[in-house]
């Protein structure tokens, strides 16, 4: 039981020292925090907002004031209540996105890079293939053909997004293929499952998720671009980029700041504050880092 | 084979009175030949010739060096024989049973007999695992220890390698090069087995940390009665641990003897420059003569025709060009093999 015990502790410090590098950058920390007030709101809106988003009213086009913290739009709905609904949706997209591309690159990565040979051929080839696409025009097309929505765009962005996690974990793979533990199993006569889950795995988490971080924030970006064109979420259902499309007249543009300014800074400040947390955690996540031995 | 067999020849120059015992390897013929990387087209790929035609037994409880520049196959051989590759031709019995053909799920259960030790001990501990976790898996899954006993297990496999027992549960980077080679040396232990392939151990420690390893493995040899196969291109350490030494050059066995033979009486020249360009402690031997290679070793991808030493050897006759020469003994009967006809001729003519 001891001894147990022992392991859990030794375990916890390779997770305190993580975190101890992690906080060395004082903005990824500040970032952080930031996800994490922004997340609580997102998720905890329907409790925290004082009007449904989507409740027309007669107060239409209203500048900020205490009653409408962030003004109302041409409709008279509230735009704070529209807000925290909308960065829900986004980061919903985001994060659904995220999971999904993450998997089947890391899935097909494995694959191609420790088994070689055919299946290196040709998963790599249709990475490369969608990877000569221009990107936003693959997803653009893809919303066009499949109906645009919730679901059809985080599956878009999730289909669409894996190929670089395919070709890191894959690159990843054939180095730690090569790598003396790895052969060392073999000789030990471990099995395949062992060498490529036990082995191998663990150690291209850390990049992986350092990637992951930020293919989340190129897809909040792409939500955004692609409600903003119309072929994302589709109203009443607020998102970030509808929000912004709002903003297309130049009445709006010039005269009705608190209509989309308030929305384009919440993904300004999403995208960088996830970045830098992606980047701390490169640093932070390295287990041989040797600055921290002192 | 019995213990007081292998007993006879657990240390240096007992050697030759084992002669006749069955090898517990036979490395047959062995060729490896690596294709050349960013050859596509073309009907005739090069291939790297690292392993071309290598004969060798390997007796218990002896320790077999192999010595050679780097490139000349030495590591081939010794991956070859703990299976880690198939070779391209020719075949490695272990006790009688062909390894290098077998079937994957048959050879996982001799693959516990046959270990390796590697040169770089960073790379060889996953670095994302505690050395608790990097040697119970083995003998988790070969259930070669129950599941109760594991920490008893392990416990005794460090004290083997000289590690106190608290430092299980930390992870590789936290350990020097020196300790990190005894957890490499404890996690090959691991699954009692009977043949060690070392490849260069010790080359990447320093000269200190050398010493205590070939200590370390000299004793788990008489301890554990096993048999090792040492792969270095420095002569100090083989000449140190090893029963018999073969030298390589560019794929290919040019000499091999027991050690103290070949180091008093060095035939091939490659194996005299050899020891000629190791530097000596002793100031009055600085002007002796000396057989100094010129030019590069040949690339092995077309290695020379005839004896793949001729283009550097200073002895090297017109039938050296087109002579393959075959490894016979310096005299009848005699284990010390030499792959060079022009000095065993002269030799004799010495006699």
């Amino acid at each position: 039981m001891k001894k147990i015990s022992d392991s859990a502790e030794k375990k916890n410090n390779s997770i305190r020292m993580i975190i101890k590098r992690f906080k060395r950058h004082k903005l990824a920390v500040a970032s952080l925090y930031f996800l994490i007030f922004i997340t609580i709101l997102a998720v905890f809106a329907p409790l925290i907002v004082p009007y449904d988003p989507n409740q027309v009213s007669t107060s239409f086009s209203q500048p900020p004031s205490a009653k409408h913290w962030l003004g109302t739009d041409q409709i008279g709905r509230d735009m704070f209540s529209r807000l925290l609904y909308a960065t829900r949706i986004s980061l919903f997209v985001g994060f659904a996105a995220t999971v999904i591309s993450t998997i089947i690159g890391v899935v097909l990565g494995l694959v191609a890079g420790y088994f070689g040979g055919i299946a290196d051929t040709v998963i790599m080839r249709i990475t490369d293939t969608i990877m000569s696409f221009p990107y936003i025009l693959l997803v653009l097309v893809a919303a066009a053909i499949f109906e645009p929505g919730l679901w059809n765009i985080i599956l878009i962005l999730g289909f669409v997004d894996w190929p670089g996690a395919a070709r890191l974990v894959r690159g990843n793979v054939l180095s730690l293929r090569e790598s003396n533990f790895v052969k060392g199993s073999i000789v030990a006569g471990m099995p395949s499952r062992h060498i490529l889950f036990s082995e191998i795995l663990p150690n291209t988490v850390g990049p992986v998720l350092v990637y992951a971080t930020s293919v989340f924030a190129i897809s909040i970006l792409d939500e955004a671009a692609l409600s903003f064109l119309g072929m994302g979420v589709q109203p009443p259902q607020a998102s970030l980029g509808n929000i912004l499309n709002g903003a297309e007249s130049i009445t709006v543009l010039t005269g009705k700041l608190w209509l989309w300014v308030p929305a384009g800074l919440m993904i300004i400040l999403l995208v960088i504050s996830i970045n830098f947390v992606g980047d701390a955690l490169r640093d932070a996540i390295d287990p041989s880092a040797k600055e921290d031995r002192i | 084979m019995n213990n007081t067999d292998s007993k006879k020849f657990s240390f240096n120059g007992k050697f030759q009175e084992n002669q006749h015992i069955n090898p517990l390897i036979i490395v047959e013929g062995l060729k490896k030949f690596y294709p050349v990387k960013g050859q596509v087209l073309g009907r005739n790929k090069p291939v790297i010739h690292a392993v071309d035609g290598v004969d060798l037994e390997i007796y218990e409880g002896e320790t077999l060096g192999i010595v050679g520049e780097s490139g000349c196959g030495k590591s081939t051989v010794g991956r070859q024989i703990v299976a880690l590759e198939r070779p391209t031709s020719g075949r490695i019995l272990y006790r009688g049973e062909d390894i290098s053909h077998m079937p994957v799920s048959k050879l996982r259960k001799i693959r516990t007999d046959l270990q390796m030790v590697f040169q770089d001990s960073t790379s060889s501990l996953n670095p994302r695992k505690q050395v608790y976790e990097i040697l119970a898996a083995p003998m988790l899954y070969h259930k070669t220890v129950k599941k109760e006993n594991i920490d008893n297990e392990i416990d005794r496999l460090l004290d083997l390698v000289g590690l106190p027992k608290a430092m299980k549960y930390r992870y590789p980077h936290e350990f020097s090069g020196g300790q990190r080679q005894r957890i490499g040396i404890a996690k090959a232990l691991s699954l009692n087995p009977k043949v060690i392939v070392c490849d260069e151990p010790v080359s990447a420690l320093d000269v200190s940390v050398q010493a205590q390893i070939l200590n370390l493995l000299k004793e788990l040899q008489e301890e554990l009665k096993l048999t090792y196969v040492f792969i270095a291109h420095g002569l100090g350490a083989v000449r140190y641990i090893s029963n018999r030494i073969a030298i390589m050059y560019l794929g290919r066995i040019v000499e091999i003897a027991d050690t103290k033979e070949l180091f008093e009486n060095p035939v091939h020249p490659y194996t005299k420059a050899l020891f000629d360009a190791s530097p000596l402690p002793v100031p009055t031997l600085r002007d002796r003569k000396r057989i100094i290679l010129k030019g590069e070793i040949p690339s092995a991808i077309s290695p020379p025709q005839g004896c793949r030493f001729h283009t550097r050897c200073p002895y090297a006759l017109e039938s050296c060009t087109t002579n393959d020469p075959m490894l016979l003994p310096v005299k009848p009967g005699s284990s010390h093999k030499v792959a060079c006809p022009v000095l065993l001729a002269k030799g004799e003519n010495h006699d």
